[in-house]
């Protein structure tokens, strides 16, 4: 047990120390943040832009007294004008203008498509396209609404917004609003996510350290002093103890860097929504501020003292999964990490094909696609935790926990096996078949 | 004297391949052994059940006259052929590493370090990276590491591949050193003028069997021909030529095959006359290297 310790505690300090450890520690939130700067740089972006458009009226669509609103932050400026093409053509030349629109001549009301004719020598930013269709679009329709003689009221009676909200039948389910589904997948997707990344980098981790001890011949020492059980263990306890460091100072620094940057220099969701080109996107910062508080109601409403441990526990039997069967391949890969990367598919297959399976189960948390594959063991580490916001039933919990806690032990198992061979064999080809057969090999 | 290692029918089987088989040696206490043999006799295997890597499918080991026994390593240095050492750690923590494996307690630990570092002269040396020293710095370093416990048993693969002479050298007097403090050292190669140079007993492995055992004295007299070099000044006895058989005869040196061993006054007495004056009179034995193709070539017939 004292040889285990020292073991992890090498694997764990000699990553830690690393200068390219702290750096990515570090830089990661940094870049995080970085994203969310540059994010809110662009969306606040006034790309100073500034079109002057000249518009005409031929069919005389405009309602005389509203006329074509101009945008605040001066990025849009419409004129009028009663001149003819030709002539405004030339005034844009001189640089009088930037553009001439034409709005159309409605002939029929009853025809939904017109064309919106834009003379222009420039380049029409999309931002620009968007915001000058979306005027002509308004000016269309209040015409439309004229010539039809509509009642403005009656119309917006017209929209009605329908708020979808099961109901459960039986009087033990908890009623959940609408947005509880929709909450819970964002939240079980990300869970998924994470165990997805972390089974992928740490699991590497493990196989390129255990080919480096091959390569560097140091494993033959090793294991003339320690099991190469305890040498495989140590290493996949000292490499996932640096994963949970890791992944704790992110969960630390990332958060704290985010709203660092907003006090700093003051964006926010809201002003993001705003500042968003097309007007009609602009969603009501009152609504936002009701789905917002309407989410994190529903986090906090999610049963977390069952969730975060069973997310803890298949987080570390997904891993010493993984892992297991990463450091057996990487015992059995020689100096060549071309060669051996065949050997690596039949571990990296079940992994994509869970992580495709977390996101159908995310949007059909019931469906017997999703229940089988978050009871089967080498799904279940990235399956299930995406289920849990959902309310899975107890009884497919339990059975998955016991299958992946009983799988991890049989996997780490079989894998000692392999690698207590593996880390001995030099300068041969090994096929999967050849990894079977070590399986049996005495000691 | 009793024995620090013995083997008894000792057989490892990979797949179909016989690697060892039905071995048996003793290597006596404190005594530089040799352990031979061509590549792939299963020298690395054997080696391995000793240093309880892999265990014997069949046949007994004991260690110091215990059954081997998963306590044992810590009494155990091996420096196997195919070393290395974690390249980006520090060399004093790889050793405080390596030695706290082994069971020394990190004060220990640090003072044999310390020994050894004033030994060599390389004090310096703690906070290098090991893949900052040069391949013969790397290999002083592992022979530390292979006896900083002390171990009873100093099991060493080939120790010499890879080093200069003047390393050479010193690690040769630091294994004599370690003989002389009572250490028993196992010594594996094929480089048979070394062998000679250090051990004193000998096994010889070919195909997984042993061929050949014991003191390498006894080995060298098991295979003379009965040679015998004669240095020479003046004329030969005529009648010498028909008395006994001449291997070779030029530059004044005379290489005779004698019948038997005890032929050699006989000899010596027909040289004695006046015309003839003997300047060196000794037996030829054969060089291990000799008896070792011989006997390889031998057993692959």
């Amino acid at each position: 047990m004292n040889k285990l310790w020292l073991i992890i505690r090498r694997e764990y300090l000699t990553r830690v120390k690393k200068r390219s450890f702290i750096i990515a520690t570090i830089l990661t939130p940094l870049a995080f943040a970085l994203f969310f700067i540059v994010v809110g740089f662009i969306f606040s972006y006034d790309s100073g832009e500034s079109l002057r458009v000249v518009f005409v009226d031929p069919g005389n669509i405009l309602n005389s007294k509203k006329g074509l609103k101009s945008e605040k932050d001066n990025s849009l400026h419409f004129i009028k004008s009663t001149e003819s093409i030709e002539t405004l053509k030339e005034q844009v030349l001189e640089g009088k203008y930037d553009g001439i629109l034409v709005l159309p001549i409605i002939k029929d009301v009853y025809k939904t498509k017109e064309t919106l004719y834009f003379y222009t020598d420039q380049q029409v930013s999309i931002n620009a396209n968007l915001a000058i269709t979306d005027r002509a679009k308004k000016v269309v329709r209040d015409y439309k609404v004229r010539m039809l003689n509509l009642d403005q009221k009656e119309l917006n009676a017209l929209k009605s917004d329908l708020v979808f909200d099961p109901v459960p039948i039986s009087k033990d389910i908890e009623d959940d609003s609408s947005m509880a589904s929709v909450i819970a997948a964002g939240i079980g997707a990300f869970m998924g996510l994470i165990m997805y990344i972390t089974v992928f980098i740490y699991g590497m981790m493990v196989m390129r350290s255990v080919m480096e001890e091959k390569t560097s011949r140091i494993v033959e020492v090793m294991i003339s002093t320690v099991k190469p059980f305890q040498l495989m263990m140590g290493k996949i306890i000292g490499v996932g103890a640096v994963g949970l460091t890791q992944v704790t100072i992110w969960a630390i620094l990332i958060p704290s860097i985010v709203v660092i940057i907003q006090l700093l220099f003051g964006f926010d969701p809201e002003q993001m929504q705003q500042a968003s080109p097309s007007g009609g996107m602009t969603a009501d910062p009152e609504e936002m501020q009701f789905i917002l508080n309407n989410v994190f109601q529903e986090i906090g409403s999610l049963n977390w003292w069952l969730i975060a441990p069973l997310f803890i526990f298949f987080f570390l039997g997904g891993y010493f999964l993984y892992a297991s069967l990463f450091a057996a391949v990487g015992s059995a890969m020689g100096d060549d990490l071309g060669e051996g990367q065949a050997l690596t598919i039949p571990i990296t297959i079940p992994v994509v094909l869970a992580f495709y399976i977390m996101f159908a189960a995310v949007q059909a948390p019931n469906s017997s696609l999703a229940v089988w594959s978050s009871i089967f063991p080498l799904f279940s580490p990235i399956v299930m935790p995406a289920r849990l916001a959902f309310d899975p039933p107890l009884w497919q919990i339990l059975l998955s926990v016991g299958v992946l806690a009983a799988s991890a032990i049989f996997f780490v198992w079989l894998s000692a096996r392999i690698y207590r061979v593996g880390i001995l064999m030099y300068g041969k080809k090994v096929t999967l078949r050849e990894l079977g057969k070590w399986i049996f090999y005495k000691d | 004297m009793s024995s620090i290692l013995k083997l008894e029918n000792v057989t490892k089987t990979y797949d179909k391949h016989t690697a060892v088989n039905q071995v048996s040696f003793e290597i006596p206490k404190g005594s530089i052994f040799g352990l031979l043999g061509p590549n792939g006799a299963g020298k690395t295997s054997l080696i391995r059940i000793i240093t309880t890597i892999t265990r014997a499918d069949s046949g007994t080991v004991y260690l110091d006259g215990e059954k081997l026994n998963s306590n044992h390593p810590t009494q155990i240095g091996y420096m196997p052929e195919e070393r290395g050492l974690y390249k980006k750690m520090k060399t004093g923590e790889h050793l405080l590493y390596l030695a706290q494996l082994r069971g020394l307690s990190k004060k220990r630990a640090l003072s044999e370090i310390n020994y050894w570092f004033e030994k060599f002269s390389i004090e310096s040396w703690w906070d290098k990276r090991v893949e900052e020293l040069s391949k013969g710095m790397q290999q002083k370093i592992q022979f530390i590491s292979t006896v900083i416990h002390r171990p009873k048993l100093l099991i060493l693969d080939e120790p010499f591949s890879g080093l200069d002479p003047l390393n050479t050298n010193l690690i040769k007097d630091e294994i004599d050193a370690l003989n002389e403090q009572g250490t028993s050292i196992v010594f594996s190669t094929h480089r048979m003028e070394q062998v000679e140079e250090i051990c004193e007993h000998i096994v010889l492995i070919n195909q997984g069997k042993n061929v050949l055992e014991g003191s390498v004295k006894d080995v060298k007299n098991q295979f003379k021909e009965n040679l015998f070099q004669i240095e020479y000044q003046g004329k030969l006895p005529e009648d010498l030529g028909r008395k006994f058989r001449f291997v070779s005869n030029s530059d004044n040196k005379l290489i005779v095959k004698l019948s038997s061993e005890k032929d050699s006054n006989n000899l010596l007495m027909n040289l004695l006359q006046e015309e003839v004056q003997v300047n060196s009179f000794h037996e030829i034995l054969p060089s291990l290297n000799e008896i070792f193709i011989k006997q390889v070539e031998t057993s692959h017939e």
